[in-house]
């Protein structure tokens, strides 16, 4: 099923201390930035992959276990996060 | 309401004796993807083995559907813990794909349009345990599960059956694919419940 990075909310409210679908991210294949909220997201499962929404390459992953989860930022070149 | 209590067991699922651990049955054909499916036109179709050497044998979709096919009936399960039993599909064993191919490696990296992967050791691809498969319950196979060819290595969790499938890419070391790297299991064993990294 693809969403948008705002069904990510909930995720990344466990792995990070601020809301991060208004921070931004910056796409390590084509340099497109965005904010989290723009992403495309398919989920749930086996994890949450969210992909650029210009050149659709993987920003991230977040895949949880039952003991941890586990964000892989596999294409992202920048993480701006607002204090 | 009974006497008897059926005790802390969990919403009781629909149940068969030769599923793995923690696996429920289902009648259905979830779809699970992890980006957008492509369309693949035969006409533009082909399926490379690249050995460590750099040498490659490729076959489009002529080739690949004139090779001798079998006819597969298999149990399926997925990580997502659903299983489905006695699936059937037709395609070609990987047996008669790597009979020219000479290699000295031990692993193999599937790659999928849309750069998808997944690792598997060449010992599991071999001897009647995996193919190509492009028909399923006696149809074409369906993009949406990964037509029009997909690995199927069925005795492996099921996100090592690549959709999609176009390459294998020989490896002298285990390296990890998609959700290997992703958090889940090197090698994916549903009997040993190989679900997540550590497990």
């Amino acid at each position: 099923m693809e969403l948008d990075g705002n069904a990510l909310a909930g995720d990344l409210a466990e792995v990070f201390a601020i809301e991060m679908t208004s921070a931004g991210f910056t796409c390590a294949g084509c340099k497109h930035t965005g904010v989290v909220a723009t992403l495309r997201v398919w989920t749930p499962v086996p994890g949450a992959v969210a992909r650029c929404p210009s050149c659709g390459d993987v920003i991230f992953s977040l895949v949880r276990t039952p003991s941890r989860v586990y964000l892989t930022l596999t294409g992202t070149a920048r993480l701006e996060l607002p204090l | 309401m009974g006497i008897i209590s059926r005790g802390f067991g969990g919403r009781r699922r629909d149940s068969a004796p030769d599923l793995p651990p923690g696996q429920y049955l289902t009648h259905d054909f979830p779809v699970l993807s992890a980006g957008p499916t492509p369309r693949i036109p035969l006409d533009r179709w082909s399926l490379t083995i690249t050995t460590e050497a750099g040498q490659k044998h490729t076959w489009n979709w002529a080739e690949l559907t004139a090779l001798p096919s079998e006819e597969i009936t298999k149990d399926i399960h997925c990580v997502t813990k659903w299983s489905k039993l006695g699936t059937t599909w037709k395609g070609v064993s990987l047996d008669t794909l790597f009979e020219d191919v000479e290699t000295a490696a031990d692993y193999v990296m599937a790659h999928s349009k849309g750069g998808y992967t997944t690792n598997i050791p060449l010992e599991d691809l071999l001897d009647g345990q995996a193919w190509i498969a492009y028909e399923f319950d006696g149809e074409p196979l369906d993009p949406e599960h990964g037509g029009p060819a997909r690995l199927l290595v069925p005795h492996l969790y099921f996100w090592k059956s690549a959709k999609w499938v176009n390459g294998l890419e020989m490896m002298h070391e285990d390296e990890p694919g998609f959700w290997e790297a992703a958090g889940y299991h090197m090698y994916g064993d549903p009997w040993h419940e190989q679900r997540y990294q550590g497990d």
